[in-house]
């Protein structure tokens, strides 16, 4: 990225996030994934001749929950737009959206890269409605319409252009992603649609105040195709900047598998949406009491529980940020903390062990069976030295697997760390009998030897001996 | 035989009970009569016989068993073509959707069923509701039947003349800046206008979504109040229907218009209204005068705007609305496109007729980045003004009147090539319209043989104030008596 280096990237993202309401915005339909095609619709959401749209109640709270959690201010009076065009994804070749008058207006967010905090301003989160799912046949010849999705409740978050590189706008889906699980107004599942992510790039020289020609860039499917395509994309512009052409204002689309954009539609074929107030819908007023309901709704956010971990528990801010990025991970937490006075022990089992499995194996939480409790009360066992920190790791896994706590699977799989000093011994004169080289080595002074005999210790117990003792007893009898 | 349907609804109601004549009798009357003069009024675009005669046959065997009927109980009923019947084709009088059957109910197409109407079939009008003659249907003109070389008027046309008929007891129309009351007028039938918000609008096929409503076309005030109360009421599928205590519409027609003051619009009566349309309403202002109203004359002072104010948010709205005819879904598709928006061209420009095309474009252009603010929100703000002069008015007066049309029915083919003439027809009617309150035709004598109609315009929500007075006007002149000779 040696070639970027005399630019300066600005980004802003868009962020649709599905709000999971039971039914849909405007009609009964249920919104929920994988139906068969077509089979979540009415003569609403098909937008048949004579329809009209009733608001869904819940998809408005859901929305002002959003916007406040973004530290948004919420409109008193907001109201629905018509956003016109033509595609088979939009039944009434409308979308119903907001467009001067957004819930939520204003906001922001902190984000931390590199251990630095930044905040990132949020323009506007209003609320549509979503457009159908299309299906390209292989070959061109038809596209297949599923509607099951039309209607589905939308809020577009809108964030200023405050973002200045890929892992800045990584940070910030993250924590969008995190505000909205906690807030419990969505799913955010990327690979199933109920969080997708447009930006808007442009590079500048350093030092230049006026913002540089932007281009929009689609079809990111992942937070780390987001990262990729603007490392790309800011890549790119610099290239046709230094080769003295001009960035031309289009709409880019991120091929993964090429690991590159490719131009979709430039400027002059952007729609004139021709935005009108919907007459179908009246004006939506909230009151003062309304918002003060929603939002006692809100629970402790991100950004909070990470100050309360970081005073309370002495948690480190990397620590602290990676356990609260999860709402269930924060909770998993605190539950396992009702077991154990130590905090420290507890982030870094999550941190090391919990996070380390579940990222390989693509896992999340809901998937492994280990609680709370489990992890608190081995942590316990470890403290009163009941098992080694060897045996801990066996009993974690097994842990995730059977969801067992810890004393049972000791108890039945025999995994009680042995501190007898006798039987210890025992195995000491084994091992010392086995490894004549090793002992003549420690005994020349090459005190390193020791490790590998403890090892063997470890070994003949099968783990199960206390690694300290088994070295004291071990110097005993060399030296002795 | 038309006598049966000039019988009042109670009358017809307690001889259907005590069965006098069955509801199949009413039904046979019906198409009898469809059968000798639709060849000449061609009110109609479908006739449902086959199922206007099995639920004859069902409420008969109701009635046989006993119990409650329904307030309209098997009277025979014309139904507008752009009010969706579940399974009963729906075309809105345009080739889009010839082949389109709808797959649910109008609110109002339930309660209908609700209050045991039978359909007869669906009427003629104005592609999408769209003109003011029924010239502009995909399928034929309706005619007028006081002159069958005349225009029923519309969009509603084909509901005013097949009541004008006697064709059906009563008919359903829908109007967004006259659509019932102009054809009632031309017709000489009584034609309601509710209050925006009274009636349900879902499953009305939106032509202009802040100014359609659905009302009724009788041969009478009472028979109006009868359907209307059928008709009107909150509707949750609909967010702009207002939640609002239903009163008991007949029983307001006290017939008592003592002490009620009447403003008359200057602007109503001034250049452009016919003279013999001058005349008829002045001498029904006479009557209410003898009734023991008094009248005086008014101003609405931004009259002369409402109507490129309402070409101009009606068509914005109707843009949008009939946006969702691709050919893709439903409707007529066109054939070999070469792609997608090709497809959209080729249905959009073989379905539409040229009228409809008229008001789209104009709606489209309004709307565009650029021009919105011009057209559009300018459009917006003066029809608050209009609706503020109404205000005004009514802090003094408890209704307004005037003529429904500046003139009687024009000949048919006199002012299709002319469309700014044509809007102009709707001068009085449009202003109502825009300010969402309740107005009503009533028929105030002939001029050279043809209807005139007395507009009553009343507050918001005052439907049962513009009732009472419109049948004490019926009850002490008998204009609605004439019939027109088939």
């Amino acid at each position: 990225m040696s070639e970027t280096s005399k630019y300066e990237t600005v980004v802003g993202l868009e962020v649709h996030v599905e709000l999971h309401t039971k039914s849909k915005i405007f009609c009964g339909c249920s919104t929920s994934f994988g139906a068969p095609p077509n089979s979540h619709t009415c003569p609403i959401c098909l937008g048949h001749p004579g329809v009209l749209p009733v608001l869904n109640k819940q998809a408005v709270e859901y929305a002002m929950k959003a916007a406040m959690a973004l530290n948004c201010e919420i409109a008193s009076d907001s109201k629905f737009d018509r956003k016109n065009y033509f595609y088979p994804d939009s039944p009434k070749a409308y979308q119903i959206s907001q467009y001067d008058k957004p819930i939520g207006e204003h906001g922001w967010i902190d984000i931390e890269v590199n251990g630095q905090t930044k905040r990132i301003g949020i323009t506007r989160l209003h609320l549509e409605e979503d457009a159908g799912k299309l299906t390209h046949v292989d070959g061109g010849y038809a596209s297949l319409v599923d509607l099951n999705r039309v209607g589905t409740p939308l809020v577009e978050i809108v964030s200023e252009p405050d973002i200045r590189t890929p892992e800045e706008a990584k940070a910030y889906l993250e924590k969008l992603k995190a505000i909205m699980q906690y807030c419990d107004v969505s799913d955010v599942k990327m690979e199933e649609g109920s969080l997708r992510c447009d930006a808007n790039i442009s590079i500048r020289p350093y030092g230049q105040e006026k913002f540089g020609t932007r281009a929009e860039l689609k079809n990111m499917n992942s937070f780390r195709g987001v990262q990729r395509g603007l490392e790309y994309e800011q890549w790119r512009q610099a290239e046709v900047l230094d080769s003295g052409g001009e960035v031309v204002q289009e709409t880019r689309r991120w091929d993964e598998a090429q690991a590159k954009t490719i131009s979709m539609r430039g400027k002059e074929e952007a729609h004139d949406y021709r935005y009108f107030p919907d007459p179908d819908l009246v004006r939506l007023t909230i009151g003062e009491d309304w918002k003060e309901r929603v939002r006692a709704t809100i629970p402790e956010l991100p950004d909070a529980r990470k100050a309360r971990y970081q005073a309370d528990y002495g948690l480190s801010s990397y620590d602290a940020e990676g356990i609260t990025a999860s709402m269930k991970l924060a909770d998993f937490f605190e539950e396992s903390l009702n077991y154990t006075k130590d905090a420290k022990a507890v982030a870094n089992w999550i941190m090391g062990e919990l996070l380390g499995y579940l990222n390989s194996n693509n896992l999340d939480l809901a998937d492994v069976k280990i609680t709370g409790q489990g992890l608190g009360e081995m942590i316990g066992l470890l403290e009163k030295g009941v098992i080694s920190g060897k045996i801990a790791k066996t009993v974690f896994k097994s842990m995730l697997e059977s969801g067992k706590l810890p004393q049972k699977i000791v108890e039945e799989q025999g995994l009680v760390q042995i501190s007898d000093e006798g039987a210890i011994m025992e195995i000491v004169d084994k091992v010392i009998a086995a490894n004549p080289q090793s002992v003549e080595d420690y005994k020349a002074g090459k005190e390193k030897a020791i490790g590998f005999l403890v090892g063997q210790v470890m070994k003949e117990s099968r783990g199960k001996a206390n690694p300290g003792l088994a070295n004291k007893l071990l110097v005993e009898r060399l030296n002795g | 035989m038309a006598s049966i349907f000039d019988m009042r609804l109670q009358d017809v109601h307690n001889k259907l009970r005590d069965k006098e004549f069955s509801v199949s009798e009413l039904v046979d009357a019906a198409y009898k009569r469809i059968g000798g003069t639709e060849t000449d009024v061609k009110a109609f675009i479908t006739l449902d016989e086959s199922g206007a005669r099995a639920e004859a046959a069902r409420l008969d065997a109701q009635i046989a068993e006993g119990g409650e009927l329904g307030l309209l109980f098997g009277l025979p009923a014309g139904i507008k073509d752009n009010i969706v019947t579940e399974g009963l084709r729906t075309t809105c009088a345009s080739q889009f959707l010839d082949n389109f059957n709808p797959i649910y109910d109008a609110t109002v197409t339930k309660k209908l069923k609700q209050a045991q109407s039978v359909t007869i079939g669906k009427l003629n009008m104005d592609e999408f509701a769209m003109g003011g003659s029924n010239e502009n249907s995909s399928y034929h003109a309706t005619r007028n039947p006081w002159n069958l070389d005349h225009v029923p008027g519309g969009s509603s046309g084909g509901s005013a003349a097949t009541v004008a008929a006697g064709q059906v007891y009563f008919s359903l129309g829908s109007d967004t800046g006259g659509s019932i009351r102009q054809p009632a007028s031309y017709c000489g039938v009584v034609g309601l206008k509710p209050t925006y918000g009274l009636v349900s609008r879902f499953g009305l096929v939106a032509f202009a979504s802040s100014l359609d409503q659905i009302g009724p076309i009788t041969k009478n005030v009472e028979d109006a109040a009868y359907v209307l109360q059928a008709i009107a009421g909150y509707d949750e599928l609909d967010s702009t229907s207002a939640n609002v205590s239903i009163p008991d519409y007949v029983s307001a027609l006290s017939g008592d218009v003592r002490g009620l003051r009447i403003g008359v619009p200057k602007e109503y009566l001034g250049e452009g209204i016919d003279s013999g349309v001058k005349e008829a309403v002045l001498a029904a202002l006479k009557v209410y005068e003898d009734l023991g109203a008094t009248w005086e004359e008014v101003s609405l002072p931004h009259t002369e705007y409402a109507v490129a104010t309402y070409y101009l948010l009606a068509s914005s709205e109707a843009s949008s609305n009939l946006a969702r005819f691709d050919g893709v879904r439903y409707g007529v598709r066109a054939e070999n496109p070469d792609n997608l928006i090709d497809l959209y061209r080729k249905s959009r420009s073989q379905g539409f007729g040229p009228e409809v095309k008229r008001r789209i474009m104009l709606g489209t252009y309004a709307l565009s980045s650029g021009y919105y603010d011009a057209y559009y929100l300018k459009a917006q703000q003066v029809r608050t003004l209009i609706k503020r002069d109404f205000d005004q008015v009514f802090e003094r007066f408890d209704l307004i009147m005037g003529p429904t049309a500046p003139t009687t029915a024009f000949r048919i083919g006199e002012q299709i090539g002319d469309p700014l003439t044509m809007y102009l027809n709707d001068i009085c009617t449009i202003p109502v319209s825009l300010a969402g309150v309740p107005a009503i035709s009533v028929p105030c004598g002939l001029a050279d043989g043809l209807p005139v109609g007395l507009q009553i315009i009343g507050k918001a929500f005052d439907e049962t104030t513009v009732l009472r007075a419109a049948h004490a006007f019926e009850q002490n002149t008998g204009h609605h008596t004439l019939r027109p000779q088939l």
